[in-house]
């Protein structure tokens, strides 16, 4: 039961979306509107487990503080045994192996987390890896975690995505993808960017503010469009 | 035994090593880079024990590659130095680490700083200072010559002086030197062209 409790928590987190491009990967997360008198800055949801990795979770923010902290010690080890950097698919393995023997032993509860992990593969292709609290690691072409409602957003991310898409696409398609469940404006999502062998790139406010206002004019038209066509029939 | 030198200069801390690696009478490599590059804006020279310099030196990285994820920001030279100086303090009598160091980093308050580390843990910042038997030629020719706020050209010029000392005077000669620098801009090899060492 334990670890069904802990994936309510998840469910019960804020949005968290990621979309593999053709070159890229994309995560966004929804950013909760804050308390009046908190400093919005130090409420992070996406962050660094090594220079080429990023990681953005959903559900106890605490529990995840840990889970990152023992990755992070983690790569560094790799790094200093192996003299690489992990892969993707060893760190992704390494926190959903974490994550379950939180559920086989006792006197611990499971991580209500479920994370998803961005990186690139070594033969530079895009890879989105997502762990759950039961332990479980999979990649994915496109997925979304958290928010009001993870179900449609997933649906949304089924129907769009293409295998094709070029990092502005694959932008606009997570955006589009939160905004499903957020409420409209750059000051409630977070949007990262992630290219091979580049460092990671954080949209800043003005360039989410411009992508969403377009998104937004797109969809008036279409509705436009969609109710001239029902007039015209009647 | 190992050369490493270092000086501070204005807004530049330079480090140099000789390249070669040795095994009693064999010299097994001419081109050996003792000095590694801890972070953007450090760099440590660690010279000594074989196994200890790479193992210790690769652990100092690591571990401040961890504390750069962890806090969003780099460590300080001063905090590095300290951290360095406790790890080797607290191996000292439990498993020795056999590293003579010079840290030099670059602060954008403080400027350029040196660290001049021992294997048994005594450390002083200081504006030059070296390791091993060309360092008593490096030190000799720098009290005499080193002024403070050289430019990079001047601080260049003078270690080249220095390394052509170690070549005449010391009993092994033939060394060649990696230089780097650390600055504003980061951290890089200065390139000595093959004529400069050869005594």
């Amino acid at each position: 039961f334990q670890v069904e409790y802990a994936m309510e928590a998840v469910k019960r987190g804020s949005a968290v979306v990621g979309v593999r491009g053709a070159d890229c990967v994309v995560l966004g997360v929804e950013r909760k509107a804050v308390a009046q008198l908190q400093d919005a800055r130090t409420i992070r949801k996406i962050c660094k487990l090594d220079d080429h990795l990023t990681i953005a979770f959903a559900g106890f923010t605490a529990d995840a503080r840990v889970l990152i902290e023992k990755a992070r010690i983690e790569a560094q080890s790799y790094r200093l045994t192996c003299e690489d950097a992990p892969s993707i698919d060893y760190m992704a393995r390494h926190i959903a192996k974490t994550q379950q023997s939180y559920t086989q032993r006792g006197g611990v509860r499971p991580f209500g987390v479920s994370s998803m992990i961005s990186g690139f593969n070594s033969d530079k292709s895009p890879q989105l890896y997502l762990t759950d609290p039961a332990g479980t690691y999979s990649a994915w072409k496109a997925h979304a975690i958290g928010g009001r409602n993870e179900k449609a957003v997933q649906e949304f991310l089924e129907k769009n995505w293409t295998a094709t898409l070029a990092e502005d696409e694959s932008i606009r398609l997570t955006i589009k993808a939160l905004l499903e469940v957020v409420d409209s404006g750059s000051k409630n999502m977070e949007v990262v960017v992630s290219r091979c062998g580049e460092k990671v790139r954080n949209l800043t406010e003005e360039e989410l503010e411009v992508i969403i206002a377009d998104i937004e004019r797109e969809q008036e038209e279409a509705k436009k469009s969609n109710q001239e066509a029902t007039a015209m029939e009647t | 035994m190992d050369h490493l030198i270092g000086l501070v200069g204005d807004g530049y801390a330079l480090v140099a090593a000789d390249r070669k690696v040795a095994h009693s009478i064999i010299a097994v490599k001419h081109d050996e880079d003792k000095i590694l590059k801890l972070d953007g804006s450090k760099l440590l020279g660690c010279v000594g024990e074989l196994g200890d310099t790479k193992n210790f030196s690769e652990f100092i990285q690591k571990n401040m590659a961890l504390y750069a994820l962890q806090n969003g920001t780099e460590l300080s030279t001063h905090a590095a130095a300290h951290f360095i100086r406790g790890e080797i303090s607290y191996a000292l009598r439990r498993s020795p680490k056999l590293c003579n160091m010079v840290l030099v980093g670059y602060d954008k308050d403080v400027g350029p700083s040196l660290y001049h580390t021992d294997y048994l843990g005594g450390m002083h910042k200081m504006n030059f200072g070296g390791h091993g038997y060309g360092s008593f030629f490096a030190v000799s020719l720098l009290d005499r010559l080193w002024k403070p706020n050289m430019s990079l050209d001047e601080g260049i010029a003078l270690m080249k002086q220095v390394f052509v000392e170690i070549n005449t005077r010391f009993l092994v000669g033939g060394s060649t030197f990696t230089l780097k620098v650390v600055d504003k801009d980061g951290v890089r090899t200065i390139d000595l062209g093959d004529d400069e060492m050869k005594a």
